[in-house]
């Protein structure tokens, strides 16, 4: 396969214009000894129908939410996608196009950015967003950076509520040294204001930043706005990670007076796709605009009077401002962004808020029924959550899990992963299209397996 | 053909009342938000979002796209960007519910597929760039050079040498110098000679015991292929300290050279680029660092490894830099770049390159008796030329830029590299044919041709596009960022 259009005699034709004999002698600049001799050690072209055959091939090898149900959250979430989203998406003017640095023919990608920053700035509570980010961890870092500067502080708490990843990313990028992080444990799946309160206090280093989620890790809701008023009392920023469909029944961040919002988009519209292309999004308040990193749409007018969109205050990036920009972030997740504001647009007010209510109901309904079979509790017991909650098994929760494939279920992440201390712990997710059915199956499985594959005590205390 | 008109805003579209698709009823019995979350802050009700029908939407986001300028429209030769066409079967194959709806954290042998995949892509990366550790995890090239300098700060403390420098040359993309100021290394910047490569005089003279790395771009920026790259490499290696390629222009060597004979410690490539993934109006992109054995222990975590005819995630590696994404990178344009190199093979991966080259000359050869060139002699896969002559006559590379507009096609890369007065960079990429590339440089002969016979015609461009020029200064003095800062009640800002 070739997706090169040439024949022999426009090749000829080219070389003479060029006044190049050979083709060869265009690349005699790459010395001898760098060149790749003869060809590469790689299998030869394939048909569209053979790539296809194999590639579904590779597909069937996988257990996907089509087949499976679905209960798999920490992050990533089965929501509904429209099919006008991915009708919209997959059009070539969004997705061949690349950054808008030709205003005048980027006026769809430029005003659906705008829309996208008009529409997280409401979900958030906050009063400006960017374009976007890779995902919710490096606008977590990026956030964290922001705050160090804008404080003008090192010294960056994080509370163990947040994704356990989105703490590893922020480890690494913390090893550049702009901020250090320092953990802060929950207390009853919730994260302490007086812990935060204590940490901070005027005996210890003065902080830089909170990092707290919305929910939580663990599935359970902050009280964010104890938090912010606490690490506030220390003079540092409050930096949530929120989920975005939470935000849809929760009193958003920016209403606790967060400093910076930012979290995953992918629950609004993007695929779970083994976990990317995810999207990040970026929330915060006006004063820091100049702080703030990636790319940003602005409204203007035209030589006509005529309203159009700009990328604006590019001074903060790299393309502009090399060592001194805010960020080096240069391509973003535009395409994801664009999925979140389609997918803001088509289920609007009243569709979003069903999504965040549901999600809550049929999360409830399920940890009702769970937790009513013997043996089985919820781990932060009346602690309030929103669509996710952690299950505590009578045995190892990978054990259930592997159980649980052959009813379909994909039931949870295993907080094991996590927690070597922690083996009976389940992590479980329910979003709106999980029906009275799949969570009945879930029980009756789980109902099942606590009474025919419960281990005995000795052996659940030692796995083997 | 209808006008293109303005199109309003989602909020101002909104009507109260009108819904989208709705979702199933609830099927359990319902409680509440105030019962189930006792204490808890919540919104007093629905989010202030657009409230718009299905087929409204559509068409608002359809009317929308038709502005937009696109590969699949005309050509689009934004140089360093390598926008070529993105075949259709890669979408649709990331679309498969095999990919699409699998979760990050599903068992692991319930994704072996997905994992196969990912360790098949490894493979052909490694022959394409002949270096042994890859990792696909960073989501675009910016965040590859941050791994990579990140990975460099953890070699050299591993060594207990502190190194406080990276060499950077000023051709460089701007992500360069951002990426190791991010990591807390000065820059030092490296002038380029007359023949537009490196000055070697230059970086002897900068290299020394308190450089961790120099990035390098090659071809460079000017497209110029960096001959002296083997010396650069011994410089380098001589004071300890570690070579990056910046594979933005991998493009002009897929197939042909190779990075890993060249002395580079680890390299980038950008998959949106050279591996054809569409570019999303800005993203996702895809980012792969490849390193050689000595750099292997520094990748994030987790590595794909295979294990007992099983393929597996493993955290266990005590010296890894740790994570620097969510989950293991976007994987759907892994999906993607996998399916575009098994459909080139061996052989269609060496065109691309030759053909980019050919294409990049011919236009450079169309275009050369009006624009003076960066520098004489072939390029590689791209070129830079310099609108100084047409400055002389009033028109400057803005204004041809926005003038190309004018002719339905994309402009030039412009004011990149610093290095140029007036910079044109031009990236046709190999599936241009013959016919579009003249197009483009007719269209760019008439532009120099109107310099000289009507220059307001220039200054005054693009007039056919969805709107004229755009006042950027009062969009940065008065920046209006959401419809929530739009004040008239026209929705004008």
């Amino acid at each position: 396969m070739s997706f090169v259009g040439r024949s022999e005699a426009e090749r000829r034709a080219m070389l003479d214009r060029i006044g190049a004999a050979r083709f060869e002698d265009l690349w005699e600049a790459i010395p001898e000894a760098f060149r790749v001799s003869g060809s590469l050690p790689l299998p030869g072209p394939l048909a569209e129908y053979e790539i296809a055959r194999r590639m579904e091939q590779l597909a069937g090898e996988n257990a996907d939410a089509g087949r499976y149900a679905c209960f798999l959250g920490a992050g990533i979430y089965d929501h509904f996608v429209p099919a006008a989203l991915r009708a919209i998406i997959s059009r070539s003017e969004f997705a061949t196009a690349y950054t808008p640095y030709q205003p005048e023919v980027s006026q769809g990608t430029l005003q659906a950015i705008f829309e996208y920053q008009s529409m997280i700035r409401e979900l958030t509570g906050m009063e400006v967003a960017n374009a976007s980010m890779y995902d919710g961890a490096t606008a977590a870092v990026e956030a964290a950076g922001l705050a160090a500067g804008a404080v003008g502080r090192r010294r960056v708490l994080v509370s163990a509520g947040v994704h356990p990843h989105v703490r590893g990313v922020l480890a690494t990028y913390a090893s550049a040294g702009n901020f250090a992080v320092e953990e802060i444990p929950l207390e009853g799946g919730r994260t302490s204001a007086a812990a935060v309160a204590r940490r901070a206090g005027p005996d210890a280093e003065p902080v830089a930043a909170l990092v707290w989620s919305q929910p939580n890790f663990e599935g359970i809701v902050e009280d964010g706005k104890g938090l912010t008023d606490a690490v506030h009392a220390a003079g540092g920023y409050s930096v949530a990670v929120a989920d975005p469909v939470a935000l849809t029944v929760l009193a958003p961040p920016g209403a606790d007076g967060a400093d910076v919002v930012v979290g995953e988009g992918q629950p609004l519209g993007v695929a779970m796709s083994y976990g990317g292309p995810l999207v990040g999004f970026f929330a915060i308040r006006k004063r820091d605009v100049r702080r703030l990193p990636g790319r940003l749409a602005g409204a203007t007018v035209d030589l006509d009077g005529k309203r159009g969109f700009v990328l604006t205050l590019q001074t903060r990036e790299q393309h502009i401002r090399r060592e001194r920009a805010t960020s080096n972030i240069c391509t973003n997740q535009g395409l994801m962004a664009l999925a979140n504001t389609v997918h803001l647009a088509l289920l609007g007010a009243q569709g979003m808020r069903d999504v965040g209510l549901q999600c809550l109901e049929r999360a409830h309904y399920l940890a009702d029924r769970l937790a009513a079979i013997p043996g089985v509790t919820l781990a932060h017991g009346g602690a309030p959550f929103f669509r996710e909650f952690v299950l505590r098994l009578p045995a190892p929760a990978e054990r259930f899990v592997q159980s649980a494939l052959g009813s379909r279920i994909l039931a949870g992440v295993p907080l094991a992963r996590y927690d070597a201390a922690r083996p009976n712990d389940l992590l479980v997710a329910v979003t709106e299209k999980r029906g009275k059915e799949e969570m009945d199956r879930y029980a009756e499985t789980l109902a099942r397996w606590t009474r025919a594959g419960r281990p005995a005590p000795e052996e659940a205390a030692c796995p083997s | 053909m209808p006008e293109l008109t303005l199109v309003p805003t989602l909020h101002e579209a909104s009507v109260a009342g009108h819904r989208g698709p709705r979702l199933a009823p609830l099927d359990v019995p319902e409680q509440g938000a105030p019962r189930l979350l006792p204490g808890v802050r919540l919104r007093p009700g629905a989010p202030a979002l657009p409230e718009i029908s299905e087929p409204a939407v559509v068409r608002h986001f359809v009317n929308l796209s038709v502005m937009n300028h696109h590969i699949d429209r005309a050509i689009y030769p934004l140089g360093s960007c390598t926008m070529k066409y993105n075949p259709k079967l890669n979408d649709e194959i990331a679309r498969i519910p095999g990919f699409a709806a699998i979760h990050p954290l599903q068992p692991e042998e319930t994704v072996q597929g997905a994992m196969a995949l990912i360790g098949e892509l490894h493979e052909w990366i490694r022959a394409i760039m002949e270096m042994p550790g890859v990792t696909t995890q960073p989501a675009a090239g910016a965040q590859c050079e941050l791994t990579a300098i990140l990975m460099a700060r953890a070699y050299h403390a591993e060594r207990g040498d502190a190194r406080e420098e990276v060499i950077v040359p000023d051709s460089a993309h701007g992500t360069n110098p951002s990426t190791v100021h991010q990591v807390g290394y000065r820059v030092v910047t490296v002038p380029s000679g007359p023949d537009g490569c490196v000055d070697m005089a230059a970086l002897r003279a900068a290299v020394s015991r308190k450089t961790a790395a120099m990035m390098l771009t090659n071809p460079n920026t000017l497209g110029i292929f960096e001959r002296n790259v083997g010396e650069m490499a011994r410089l380098i290696h001589d004071a300890g300290a570690l070579l990056y390629l910046d594979g933005a222009n991998l493009n002009a060597m897929v197939g042909l050279a190779s990075p890993g004979r060249m002395g580079f410690d680890f390299a980038h490539i950008n998959l949106h680029k050279t591996f054809s993934t569409p570019h999303g109006g800005g993203g996702p992109g895809g980012g792969v660092l490849c390193v050689k054995d000595e750099l292997e222990p520094y990748l994030p975590v987790p590595m794909l490894i295979r294990e007992e005819e099983r393929w597996r995630w493993s955290e266990d590696r005590p010296r890894s830099i740790g994570r620097v994404h969510s989950f293991y990178g976007n994987f759907g344009i892994l999906v993607r770049a996998l399916a575009y190199m098994r459909s080139l093979g061996a052989s269609g991966i060496a065109e691309v390159s030759r053909e980019a080259i050919l294409n990049a000359n011919y236009l450079k050869a169309r275009l050369v008796e009006a624009y003076q060139p960066s520098h004489q002699g072939p390029c590689m896969h791209e070129f830079v030329l310099s609108a100084n002559r047409q400055k002389a006559r009033g028109a400057r590379a803005l204004d041809i830029a926005k003038r190309v507009l004018d002719f339905g096609m994309h402009a030039p890369t412009t004011y990149f590299p610093l290095i140029v007065d007036e910079a044109l960079m031009v990236e046709p990429t190999e599936t241009e044919t013959k016919a579009s590339l003249d197009a483009y440089a007719d269209a760019l002969l008439a532009i120099d041709l109107e310099t000289r016979q009507d220059v307001a015609r220039v200054k005054n461009s693009p007039t056919r596009t969805p709107v004229r020029r755009l006042d950027e200064a009062r969009a940065a003095r008065q920046p209006v960022l959401s419809w929530q800062d739009m004040g008239g009640a026209d929705g004008s800002p």
